[in-house]
């Protein structure tokens, strides 16, 4: 197994989020994890990533079978654990080569494989940037500085395009997505699925859903999973909205 | 004797040792004054409010040796230009005056030169220098200017650059301040901007003990535009002072300042902007920044950007920070794979690159870009 919450318990600024939450994915699967705001989705995405304001009270979370709650952030992305996020920081003054270039590095230097130098990197990258029809000018700009809400989500998406991770995170990727940007952003994401690896969406909306299809889907509310099943899940929670559900987990 | 007094007087020594083999009588008299005026005033002490934060007294504690190329006598210089030079505004510029080593650059009217025009200084142990260099940019000129000064060894550079930029000439100025960090470090920029001209300036600061640059910068016609910029990192004990002053005394002229300064150790740096838009200086476009990384708790930075407006037609702004790394930034990197010691070098360095990206000329971006990461000790 890939990824496997048990029970996880965790919040921040001592208030209780995560309320028990259970999770199993398997590589090569698509997981959905929907429902309202304030359910945890955020906190469970930022959980997983390792986000230092957000606390685990209890309930364990391995990766591979290893415990990952206590790798720091940068050893979980080196390990294959990708969060793309919901509002991706802009870095003044750190070109989005050198930056994915580093990143792309660290990861080698770990796994004890090459480094790339930077002319051989562009290359690289190049090539990477097509999955989500980016233009190379963006390598040179900084890191999101002065890049559109779409640019911004399409270039989180390069970023797993690069680094290519074996568990991936998309936090409310379509948020703020105007149609074309969505489906640009979603046909990324569906090159970039494979066999190898496992992707969670994290989404309020059924939208994204209509261009990636996930294999399983989890509604989240009050802190706890409160219903799973297949993707037609998802739209049935599209047409009766997330009140019946909400129920369920109070 | 004070420390004082003998400072003073070994500057005496060699200034009577000097003077009198100084042919030219208008320069003869000019040194003669300046002199008298620096041993009226004396170096600057915390006393005075433009030196509060900078204490010079380290620098009057050594008793200095002249370098024996100070004055470099017999020379021929337009003693009209370094009458406009404003010796009188510290002990410093008035002893610069007194031993100035001169050195012209006349850029011909229409001329354009591509490559840069460097000029490097490095002190040696014990020895003051004292160069004064003095450009004048002729009208439709554009050149590049570059001045370094690298000593190795704790010495005292004392330096001034006065700049004339005339009608619609294009002036580009580094100051790249790379001194050990043993060395004492004083220099003066001052410019005149005339009808239509451009400057722009970038000035580093990453040596030094103890080390002050002060840089004036005077529209004296219409339609000027001046750029201001600056870094200045420092660690150890390093003290850094800038201070500047833009004056708009003429309509419709547009200032850009964007200092930057990145503060390890126990460092402390001090950042005085002074904007100065003038009664009928209207149509004025200012703008002056100052931000400030603090990287360790000991550090500590005294920012004062002020604006002093006469006019009401005009468009100013200015603002400072002081301020840590940003956590969101750095868990950005963190989550992407990247160890927390280059996640803050590199948040670091593009901190600092903010003012190095806006370089045009590509060697020296080169350049300043590898003593940034020198200085982080960073491959990036």
């Amino acid at each position: 197994m890939l990824l496997e919450v048990k029970d996880l318990h965790a919040g921040i600024d001592g208030k209780e989020i995560l309320k028990g939450l259970n999770l199993q994915v398997n590589k090569g699967e698509v997981h959905a994890i929907m429902g309202p705001n304030g359910s945890g989705k955020s906190t469970l995405s930022k959980v997983l990533a390792g986000h230092p304001t957000y606390e685990v009270i209890s309930g364990e979370v391995l990766f591979e079978g290893k415990n990952l709650l206590e790798l720091e952030p940068d050893e979980r992305a080196r390990e294959g654990v990708f969060m793309a996020f919901q509002y991706p920081v802009e870095v003044p003054g750190v070109s989005n080569s050198q930056f994915l270039r580093l990143a792309y590095n660290e990861k080698m230097k770990h796994l004890g494989q090459e480094e790339l130098d930077p002319l051989e990197f562009n290359d690289y990258l190049k090539e990477k940037a097509k999955v989500v029809e980016m233009d190379p000018q963006f390598f040179k700009r900084s890191v999101n500085e002065g890049f559109s809400g779409g640019e911004k989500k399409r270039n989180e998406i390069l970023q797993m395009a690069v680094l290519e991770p074996k568990l991936a995170i998309l936090d409310e990727t379509d948020s703020g997505l105007d149609i074309d940007a969505l489906r640009i952003v979603a046909e990324g994401v569906n090159k970039l699925r494979s066999s190898e690896n496992a992707i969670i969406l994290v989404t309020h909306y059924q939208r994204l859903l209509n261009y990636i299809q996930p294999d399983f889907v989890h509604v989240l509310a009050n802190g706890k999973i409160v219903k799973e099943g297949g993707k037609e899940l998802a739209l049935e929670l599209e047409e009766k909205g997330y009140d019946w559900v909400k129920a369920a987990g109070n | 004797m004070t420390a004082e007094m003998a400072k003073e007087n070994s500057f005496g020594t060699a200034f009577y040792a000097l003077i009198n083999s100084e042919q030219d009588t208008a320069l003869h008299s000019i040194r003669e004054k300046a002199f008298r005026v620096f041993q009226e005033k004396g170096l600057p002490t915390v006393g005075n409010e433009d030196w509060k934060y900078t204490n010079v007294a380290p620098i009057a504690a050594i008793d200095w040796t002249v370098d024996d190329s100070a004055m470099a006598v017999g020379q021929i210089v337009p003693t009209e230009l370094l009458n406009a030079f404003r010796f009188e505004r510290n002990g410093f510029t008035a002893l610069n005056l007194a031993f100035a080593n001169v050195a012209i650059l006349r850029i011909s009217k229409e001329t354009i030169i591509d490559e840069p025009i460097e000029f490097d200084f490095a002190g040696e142990a014990g020895k003051a220098i004292f160069p004064h260099i003095i450009v004048i940019a002729e009208s439709g000129s554009k050149a590049t200017v570059v001045e370094k000064y690298a000593s190795q060894t704790k010495s005292l550079t004392n330096t001034a650059i006065q700049i004339f930029v005339e009608d619609n000439a294009n002036l580009t100025h580094y100051r790249v301040q790379k001194e050990s960090a043993e060395a004492f470090h004083y220099g003066v920029t001052e410019v005149t901007v005339n009808r239509g001209g451009s400057y722009n300036a970038t000035s580093i600061n990453l040596g030094g003990a103890l080390s002050r640059h002060d840089i004036e910068v005077k529209f004296t016609a219409e339609g000027g535009e001046a750029w201001v910029d600056g870094l200045y990192m420092l660690n150890g004990t390093q003290h850094h002072d800038t201070h500047s002053v833009i004056d708009h005394t003429v309509p419709n002229c547009t200032s850009h300042q964007n200092y930057r300064g990145v503060l390890n150790d126990k460092s402390r740096a001090v950042f005085n902007g002074k904007v100065f838009v003038r009664e009928n200086a209207h149509g004025t476009d200012a703008e002056q920044s100052n931000k400030n990384l603090l990287l360790s708790n000991d550090a500590r930075v005294d920012t004062k950007p002020q604006l002093e407006i006469f006019n009401d037609d005009v468009k100013c702004s200015h603002g400072a920070t002081v301020g840590q790394l940003e956590d969101e930034e750095l868990f950005y990197l963190l989550a992407r794979g990247i160890p927390e010691g280059l996640a803050r070098n590199l948040l670091t360095y593009g901190f600092a690159e903010e003012v190095i990206n806006k370089i045009g000329v590509e060697s020296i971006k080169r350049e300043l870009d590898g003593m940034v990461l020198n200085r982080l000790n960073a491959k990036i």
